[in-house]
C-alpha cells in the first residue's frame, strides 16, 4: 500500500512544505513515514517513494544509506542509542553503556532475544550537560532520556517492553 | 543582567505565545515589516557587529548583504543541526525560548526579501521539531505568519525540516543538499549560498543562536548591542560548558568573560577538585588549550582566544582535568570525525580512517612513538586539502594534542583513560 | 567569440577562452595536471583533490582597484591553500604552478591516501596497463606506503551491477564518475553511493540492475579497475592486444569503434576479437558506445560461420569449390539476364552495394533493398549536410522526431539529442506512444497509429508546435518505423520531407532516416529501391540474395523463394533463406576486410580489417565482381579502395570520398591519448579517419515511393498488431552474444493493462496473435486496441496488420 494511501493527510502536509517543482525535498520526511511500520525502510517503500517523487529507487536508496537514522534492516522495536561521544564519555558514559549491555544481556549493536530492544552507541546528541543520556528511536520517532541512572533506565526498558507488547 | 537569549531563566513561561507577546514579543518584527526597508534592517544588524554563532563567526549583516537582487526567490535557512560534540545551546533556545528564535528567523527573512524560511533540525531533535511546528501554527493563527502580514504586502511561511543523523549537514552547502533531498555532501565553493543556495537560489543560512539575537538588536538598537562584549566580539554568547565540571550547562555571558570565570564561577569548579589540564574551546573541532593561568585568564572572544592558538568557534567549552590522557581524548574525536566524514573528498575519507587505526594502536601501546609521529604526519597531510572544514577540523585536536601534550604520547602513559 | 584570457602555467604562456578550467588550459600546452574525478565531458566536482595546484593571481590594490606592480610586472599573490585545477576557471594574469614542491607534495600525498584503501590487485586486475591510477602512481607517488597492509579496508570484489558490469568495491576510489555519467549524460541515475565516509560504495537498485544501455561506458571512464565488463573480464592484457579501427554495424548512427584482438592459444591459435572499445569521433558518437555495439561483435567470429561454398546436388546442399559454384551462379544469371533480381540489405558496405547495383544494371535486372522502412530516396537530396553535428545544436535548432523510439533504434542519437535539448534545442516528439526521449521534449504530439502522415502534414500549420518548426533557424527531422511498415514509412518520409525542403544545404538542417540497418543510407544513395511483395518479385526469376534472410524473418516467404527459378544466397551463416538456396556463397564478415558504411547522417566512414578471413570466405564486392566477369561485365573486385574510387567517379554525391580522404583526421576535444592517456577514459584516439559527409544529390537517387495513403487504424472492434523495435532482439547478431541472452525477451506482445483485462489475460500469459504464440507483457504506454509486437523476436511482423487475439 502506498504511503499516499496509508497516510494521506501527512503526505499532503509534507508535500506542501516544498515548491511543487522540488518534489525531491520530500524524500527525507517520507522515509521517516515509511519507517513507521517496521522501523526500517523496505524495498517496497523505496519503490513507492521513488514513484511518488519521480526519482529512481537507486537514488532513494542512496539517501537511506547516507543517514544514520534511516535503517535498511529490521532491528529491535526500540533502539536505545546511548551517546558515548567525548563529553558524555568524560562523565561516565562508557561505564553506563557497559552496565546497560550487561543488564540486557546483549553486546553493543545486538538485539535482545524478545526482539524489543537494540542497544547502539551513537555520536553526540547535544545532551552533554545531562550525561549519562540516550535516545530511544522507534518507528514512531525519537525521544530523549537524560540525566539517567541505571535504575531509571531499567524502569524505562520494562515500560517499553510492556507497551511494545500491547501495540499490535 | 537579565538573560537576553535564555530568557526562560528569568521568565519561565516565555515559551508560551501570550507570555512572549506580553514581554515585547514580535514588536521588532512588526516594526520592520510595517516601517522599515529590508536594506535598513540589514544595515542595523551590520552595525551591531553581530557575528555568526555557529562557529565561523562571520559578520551576520555582511552575510545578508551578499544576497543579489536580480535572482529570485530568496530563502532563509536556520541551521539547527547542532551536532558538534559539546554543543547544546541551540536546543535550549528552541525548547524554552522558541518565539524569540522564530521572530529572528522572520526578521531575517524580511531583511533579505525571502517569503519562505526553512528550519533544518538534526533528526534527533524530533520532539523539538514537533514543538516548533506547533509554535509556527500558533503564529499563523494570530497573523504573525502567512499572507499579507500586518496589512502590508509581505508574506512569510516558515517550515521545519528534519535531518536524519549526519553532522556534516551542519555545513551550509551540505545542509542545502540535504533539504533538496540529496545525500548531504558539501558543494564546491564558489559559488556561495548567497548567490547559489537552496534550489540554486540566493539563500542566507544562519545559526539558531545568531537569529535569536536579531529581535533584540532591532528593538534596542545596534549601539546597545555593540556596548556589550569586546571590540571585535559584540554582544552576548551562550557558552555550552561540559566535561569535568561540577555544573555543566549553558551559560549566557558577555564576550570578554574569562575561562576562569566560566569554569569556576558558573561551572562550579572542576570535578574531584582536580586541576584543569586542557580546554577544548570549540567542541571536538578544537585546538587544545593548555590550561595554564594565562589561558584561564584569557577573555573568551574571537581575537583573544586566537592568541592561545585556538578558536572560539561555537563556544562549546569542554573541560578536561588531569585524570585523562589526551591520547584517549583524541581517540574519541577521531572516531567522531571518521563516523561523520561524508566520504566525498580523498584526504578526509582516507585520512580519518587511517588516523583511527593509528590512534587505536597507540591506545593499545603498540610502537607508540613511531605511530604518534605518523599520526601527526597524516593529520598534517590532510590539512589544507579538504573539500570542506570537517576534514580540516578533524586534524586540529590531533596535531595540537601531540604538539602541546607530548607527555601523553609516551609509551608508558599510552592506553586508557587514566594516565 | 568568447573573450580570451592569458595566463602562465608552469612558466608557459597560454591563451584560452574565458571560463576555461585551469586543468584544460594546461592541456593546451601539453601540461597534464593529474586528475581522477574530473572528466572533460562532465561538470567538475573537485572531489578527489588530486589536481590541487598553486594558484597565484595579480594582487589588486583594494583602494585603487589597480594591480600592484613589482617593477614592470604585476605582483602575484598566492593563496594560503592549494586550489583544485578542475573547478577553478582561469583569470587574466594568473600564475599556475603544478610542479612546484608544494604541488608535487600534495599530488604525492593524495595518491598515498588513495592507495591506503586500494588493494594490490594489479597482477589480477583487468585495468592494469591502461589504468590512470597506475600511471599517476608511477608519475607522482611515493614508492613506499606507510600504511599497514593488515589494516586495509575490505569490501566485496565481484559484485554484479546488472549482468554486464562487475563492481570491485575495494578498487573503487569514490570518484563518482560512473554515477555522474549516468545522471548527467545519460539521464538514467541507476547508480548511487551508499553509506558514507570510508564505507561509501556503489549500488544499483534498478530492476534489472544497472538498467541502462550505456552501462559499458562507465568501465571506460572508471579510472581504476572497479568497473569491468563481464564480456572482457580476465580476457587479455591491454598490451597483448592489437587495435583495428572500425565502425559499429548495428544501427545507422555509425559509432566509431576499435576492435582489440589477440592471437591466443585459447582460440586455437587464431586471432580473436577480445573486446570493442569506442573510438573518438566528436561528430558521430563523441567518446561513447551503447552496450549493443560493445557486446555484439561475437557474430563475426562465431563457430557457425560459413567457410566454404555450398551447392545443391541431388536435393542436398554439399560443400563445393569456388570454381564450381561460380560456374553455376554465372550460368544462371547469364541465362536470366533481365529476369534477374538482386536483393541486398543495409548490412553491406557501400562498395558491396555499388558492385551489386552495377551488376543489376548490367544485367538489366532489379537492385532491391530488403527493408521495412522506406523514404530513403528523399534523404539523398534532403538529408543533412557536411558540418552537421548534434553537439553544436542548441537554442537555434528545432529537432523533430517522428515515429521513432530512439532509445531502442539508435541509442547514441537518443543520447546526443537529449543533450541538445538540455542545451536549449527545441525538441518535438511525434509518436503514438510515450518513449524515453519525451521527458526532454519541449512539445509532444500524440497520434493514433494510422494517422502519422496526416499528423506530420498538419504540424507546421498551427499553434506553438507550428511556430517552433517554421520559425526555427535550423530544422532537423528524424523519422523512424515505430508502428510503420514500408508503405507507412514512405508516406511519413514524404510528409517530413516537405518540412525541410527549403532549408537543406547548411549544417544541422535536413532529413534523417532512423534506418533499421547500418548502411541503409548507402543503399538509398546508390539507387536501391525497396522490395515489397517478394513472392511477386521472385516469381520465375534468378535471385541473388545478399545479407538478407527473408525466410528467417517470415517463414511464409518460403513459397516466395520456391517460386524463383534460381536462388543464390551470399551470407555469413546458413540462414533459413540460405538453406533453400541452390548456391550458398560464404562472405567475409566486415571485421575481416575493408569497406565503408554511410551513416544516417550521410557520413561515409571507413572500417579496417581486425581478424583474418574465415576459411574460404571472400569479400562481397569481390564475389559480385567475379560473377559480373562471367556474365561479361567489368567490375572492380581487387580492393575496396578501388571500388570506392569507381563509386566516387560515378556518383556526384560520393565525389571526394577516396579512402585517403576517409582516413583524414583532425584535432578533437577532449584530448584522448597523448601524454595523459586516460584523461578522458580508455576510449581510443582516432587516427584512422573521421569520415566524409556526402554532398547532397541534386535530385532523389531513385524514383520516390510515395505510399498508398491507405492506413489501418485501431478501433474497439478491430485491434491492430503494430511492429516496434527493441534494441536487443533475436537477430543473429545479438543471439550469438551469450552475455546478452538475459536481455533478450521471448516472443512477446505488449498490451495496456486495461486492454489485457478486457481480454482476460495478465502478464506472463500466452496469447495467440494471428496464429502465433506470444507472451503477454503489460505496458501502460501502449494505446488502446493496439498490440505491440517487437520485430525480430520470432513473430513475423513488418507492418501494422489487423490482429486476431485469442487466449491460448
Amino acid at each position: 500500500m502506498s504511503l499516499a494511501d496509508k497516510y494521506p493527510q501527512e503526505v499532503k502536509k509534507i508535500m506542501a512544505k516544498y515548491p511543487p517543482e522540488q518534489k525531491r525535498s520530500a524524500v527525507m520526511p517520507l522515509l521517516y513515514l515509511a519507517q513507521r511500520d517496521k522501523g526500517f525502510v523496505t524495498k517496497a517503500a523505496l519503490e513507492d517513494i521513488a514513484r511518488m517523487l519521480d526519482m529512481t529507487t537507486t537514488d532513494v536508496a542512496g539517501i537511506v544509506g547516507f543517514y544514520t537514522l534511516y535503517h535498511d534492516q529490521q532491528a529491535g522495536k526500540y533502539r536505545m542509542q546511548v551517546c558515548t561521544d567525548l563529553p558524555c564519555a568524560l562523565r561516565g558514559a562508557d561505564k553506563f553503556l557497559e552496565e546497560l549491555c550487561g543488564n540486557l544481556g546483549v553486546k553493543v549493536g545486538a538485539t535482545t532475544p524478545d526482539g524489543m530492544i537494540t542497544v547502539e552507541a551513537v555520536m553526540c546528541l547535544a545532551g552533554c550537560d545531562k550525561a549519562p543520556m540516550f535516545q530511544v528511536q522507534s518507528g514512531e520517532g525519537i525521544a530523549y532520556h537524560e540525566n539517567m541512572t541505571m535504575d531509571k533506565t531499567m524502569e524505562l526498558v520494562a515500560a517499553l517492553r510492556k507497551s511494545g507488547k500491547e501495540v499490535k | 543582567m537579565p538573560a537576553l537569549l535564555l530568557r526562560h531563566r528569568d521568565i519561565p513561561d516565555i515559551g508560551k505565545l501570550d507570555v512572549y507577546n506580553k514581554n515585547g514579543g514580535f514588536e521588532a518584527f512588526k516594526k520592520v515589516v510595517t516601517s522599515m526597508q529590508p536594506q535598513e534592517v540589514t544595515d542595523v544588524v551590520k552595525a551591531s557587529g553581530l557575528r555568526g554563532r555557529g562557529g565561523a563567526g562571520f559578520p551576520t549583516g555582511v552575510k545578508w548583504s551578499f544576497i543579489p537582487n536580480n535572482i529570485w526567490p530568496h530563502y532563509v535557512v536556520a541551521n539547527a543541526d547542532e551536532s558538534e560534540p559539546g554543543t547544546f545551546k541551540d536546543r535550549e533556545i528552541m525548547e524554552c525560548n522558541p518565539f524569540q528564535f522564530l521572530e529572528g528567523v522572520a526578521i531575517a527573512a524580511f531583511a533579505v526579501g525571502a517569503n519562505a524560511a526553512y528550519i533544518y533540525l538534526r533528526g534527533e531533535f524530533w520532539t523539538m521539531a514537533a514543538i516548533l511546528d506547533k509554535k509556527i501554527a500558533e503564529m499563523e493563527k494570530t497573523g504573525l505568519l502567512g499572507e499579507k502580514l500586518f496589512g502590508t504586502d509581505y508574506s512569510l511561511q516558515i517550515y521545519t525540516h528534519l535531518g536524519a543523523g549526519a553532522y556534516i549537514c551542519g555545513e551550509e552547502t551540505a545542509l542545502l543538499e540535504s533539504i533538496e533531498g540529496k545525500r548531504g555532501q558539501p558543494r564546491i565553493r564558489p559559488p556561495f549560498p548567497a548567490v547559489y543556495g537552496l534550489y540554486g537560489k540566493p539563500t542566507v543560512i544562519n545559526n539558531v543562536e545568531t537569529l535569536t539575537n536579531v529581535p533584540l538588536i532591532i528593538e534596542k538598537g545596534a549601539d546597545w548591542y555593540k556596548s556589550m562584549g569586546t571590540a571585535d566580539s559584540a554582544g552576548v554568547k551562550i557558552f555550552s560548558l561540559s566535561g569535568h565540571v561540577n555544573q555543566p550547562g549553558n551559560y549566557e555571558l558577555p564576550f570578554g568573560t574569562t575561562y576562569r570565570e566560566l569554569i569556576y564561577k558558573c561551572g562550579g569548579g572542576v570535578t574531584d577538585d582536580r586541576p584543569v589540564k586542557a580546554i577544548m574551546s570549540a567542541g571536538a573541532s578544537s585546538s587544545f588549550i593548555v590550561a595554564d593561568d594565562k589561558a584561564l585568564d584569557t577573555p573568551m572572544d574571537y581575537a583573544s582566544v586566537r592568541t592561545l592558538g585556538a578558536d572560539l568557534g561555537s563556544a562549546s567549552v569542554i573541560v578536561i582535568n588531569d585524570s585523562v590522557n589526551l591520547e584517549w581524548v583524541i581517540n574519541r574525536t577521531i572516531h567522531f570525525f571518521k563516523h561523520e566524514s561524508c566520504g566525498k573528498c580523498t584526504p578526509c575519507r582516507e585520512g580519518c580512517y587511517w588516523m583511527m587505526h593509528l590512534v587505536e594502536r597507540i591506545e593499545q601501546g603498540q610502537d607508540v612513538l613511531a605511530n604518534t609521529e605518523l599520526l601527526y604526519s597524516v593529520a598534517k597531510q590532510m590539512q589544507n586539502k579538504c573539500l570542506c572544514p570537517l576534514g580540516e577540523f578533524a586534524t586540529m585536536a590531533v596535531t595540537t594534542a601531540i604538539e602541546r601534550f607530548p607527555a601523553d604520547f609516551k609509551p608508558s602513559l599510552a592506553g586508557g583513560q587514566h594516565g | 567569440m568568447a573573450k580570451m584570457v592569458s595566463l602562465m602555467v608552469d612558466g608557459q604562456p597560454v591563451s584560452v577562452p574565458a571560463g576555461t578550467l585551469i586543468v584544460n588550459a594546461a592541456k593546451q600546452v601539453g601540461i597534464d595536471i593529474p586528475v581522477f574525478c574530473y572528466h572533460p565531458k562532465m561538470e567538475p566536482v573537485g572531489m578527489c583533490r588530486q589536481c590541487l595546484v598553486e594558484v597565484g593571481r595579480p594582487v589588486i590594490d583594494r583602494a585603487t582597484g589597480q594591480p600592484v606592480m613589482e617593477g614592470d610586472k604585476p605582483k602575484i599573490g598566492f593563496g594560503p591553500k592549494l586550489e583544485t585545477a578542475c573547478t577553478t576557471p582561469v583569470s587574466e594574469g594568473m600564475l599556475v604552478l603544478s610542479q612546484s614542491d608544494k604541488a608535487k607534495a600534495s599530488q604525492k600525498e593524495i595518491l598515498e591516501f588513495l592507495l591506503t584503501s586500494h588493494p594490490l590487485d594489479c597482477p589480477v586486475c583487468d585495468k592494469g596497463g591502461e589504468c590512470p591510477l597506475q600511471n599517476l602512481t608511477m608519475a607522482h607517488a611515493s614508492p613506499q606506503s606507510r600504511y599497514i597492509y593488515a589494516e586495509k579496508s575490505h569490501a566485496g570484489k565481484h559484485l554484479p551491477l546488472g549482468d554486464l558490469i562487475w563492481l570491485d568495491r575495494e578498487r573503487c576510489i569514490q570518484c563518482a564518475r560512473c554515477i555522474r555519467f549516468q545522471e548527467e549524460i545519460v539521464g538514467e541515475p541507476v547508480l548511487a553511493f551508499y553509506q558514507r565516509g570510508r564505507a561509501t560504495d556503489i549500488i544499483t537498485n534498478s530492476d534489472p540492475g544497472f538498467d541502462s544501455v550505456f552501462s559499458g561506458n562507465t568501465s571506460d571512464i572508471c579510472p581504476v579497475g572497479a568497473l569491468t565488463t563481464a564480456d572482457f573480464r580476465f580476457g587479455a592484457r591491454p598490451w597483448e592486444m592489437k587495435a583495428a579501427a572500425s565502425i559499429c554495424a548495428q544501427c545507422p548512427v555509425g559509432c566509431n569503434v576499435t576492435f582489440n584482438t589477440r592471437r591466443e592459444a585459447m582460440s586455437g591459435g587464431k586471432v580473436a576479437i577480445k573486446r570493442v572499445m569506442p573510438r573518438q569521433n566528436e561528430a558521430v558518437n563523441e567518446i561513447w558506445l551503447c552496450d549493443k555495439g560493445r557486446f555484439t561483435y561475437h557474430f563475426t567470429d562465431d563457430a557457425n560461420r560459413l567457410a566454404k561454398p555450398l551447392l545443391r546436388k541431388n536435393g542436398e546442399q554439399v560443400t563445393a569449390s569456388w570454381t564450381e559454384s561460380m560456374q553455376v551462379v554465372s550460368q544462371a544469371f547469364s541465362d536470366a539476364r533481365k529476369n534477374s533480381v538482386i536483393l541486398a540489405s543495409g548490412r553491406l558496405s557501400n562498395e558491396d552495394l555499388f558492385n551489386l547495383k552495377q551488376l543489376a544494371d548490367g544485367l538489366g535486372g532489379e537492385a532491391l533493398l530488403y527493408t521495412h522502412m522506406g523514404g530513403g530516396e528523399l534523404t539523398a537530396s534532403l538529408g543533412v549536410s557536411a558540418g552537421t553535428n548534434f553537439s553544436n545544436m542548441g537554442k537555434e535548432t528545432t529537432i523533430l522526431v517522428v515515429a521513432s523510439d530512439l532509445y531502442n533504434e539508435a541509442p547514441l542519437w537518443f543520447l546526443r539529442i537529449k543533450q541538445a535539448a538540455e542545451r536549449g534545442a527545441a525538441l518535438i516528439i511525434v509518436n503514438a506512444r510515450e518513449t524515453k526521449l519525451e521527458r526532454y521534449a519541449k512539445f509532444t504530439v500524440r497520434y493514433s497509429y494510422g494517422d502519422e502522415t496526416d499528423t506530420v502534414r498538419g504540424l507546421a500549420k498551427k499553434g506553438k508546435v507550428g511556430e517552433t518548426i517554421t520559425a526555427a533557424e535550423n530544422l532537423v527531422v528524424l523519422y523512424g518505423s515505430d508502428g510503420l511498415g514500408l508503405d507507412g514509412s514512405s508516406s511519413v518520409a514524404a510528409a517530413c520531407a516537405e518540412l525541410v525542403k527549403d532549408c537543406t544545404g547548411k549544417p544541422n538542417n535536413g532529413l534523417i532516416g532512423v534506418w533499421p540497418r547500418a548502411n541503409d543510407q548507402g543503399a538509398w544513395e546508390l539507387g536501391f529501391q525497396p522490395a515489397d511483395d517478394l513472392a511477386k518479385i521472385f516469381k520465375g526469376k534468378a535471385v541473388y540474395i545478399v545479407a538478407a534472410d527473408p525466410v528467417g524473418d517470415d517463414p511464409k516467404l518460403k513459397t516466395a523463394l520456391q517460386g524463383a527459378k534460381f536462388v543464390a544466397v551470399q551470407e555469413l551463416f546458413l540462414t533459413r533463406t540460405a538453406q533453400l538456396a541452390d548456391v550458398v556463397l560464404p562472405a567475409q564478415a566486415y571485421t575481416e576486410r575493408e569497406g565503408s558504411f554511410t551513416s544516417g547522417e550521410r557520413r561515409v566512414q571507413r572500417y579496417y580489417p581486425a581478424i583474418p578471413q574465415r576459411g574460404e570466405t571472400r569479400a562481397d564486392f569481390e564475389i559480385t565482381a567475379a560473377i559480373a566477369k562471367e556474365v561479361g561485365l567489368e567490375l572492380e573486385g581487387r580492393s575496396a579502395s578501388l571500388v570506392m574510387d569507381k563509386l566516387g567517379a560515378s556518383l556526384k554525391a560520393f565525389e571526394g570520398t577516396s579512402y585517403r580522404k576517409l582516413a583524414e583526421t583532425n584535432e578533437q576535444w577532449p584530448i584522448v591519448g597523448r601524454g595523459d592517456l586516460y584523461y578522458g577514459g580508455t576510449t581510443y584516439e582516432n587516427r584512422q579517419g573521421l569520415g566524409v559527409t556526402l554532398a547532397l544529390s541534386p535530385s532523389t537517387a531513385g524514383k520516390v515511393v510515395k505510399g498508398s495513403g491507405k492506413f489501418l487504424r485501431p478501433d474497439e472492434d478491430q485491434w491492430l498488431a503494430v511492429p516496434v523495435t527493441r534494441l536487443y532482439d533475436r537477430g543473429i547478431t545479438v543471439t550469438t552474444s551469450e552475455l546478452l541472452h538475459a536481455h533478450i525477451d521471448a516472443a512477446i506482445v505488449l498490451l495496456h493493462p486495461e486492454m489485457a483485462k478486457q481480454l482476460g489475460v495478465t502478464a506472463g500469459d500466452q496469447l495467440s496473435v494471428n496464429g502465433f504464440q506470444a507472451e503477454v507483457r503489460l505496458d501502460a504506454t501502449v494505446p488502446a486496441s493496439v498490440a505491440l509486437l517487437p520485430r525480430s523476436m520470432g513473430f513475423p511482423i513488418n507492418a501494422p496488420a489487423p490482429a486476431e487475439l485469442k487466449k491460448a
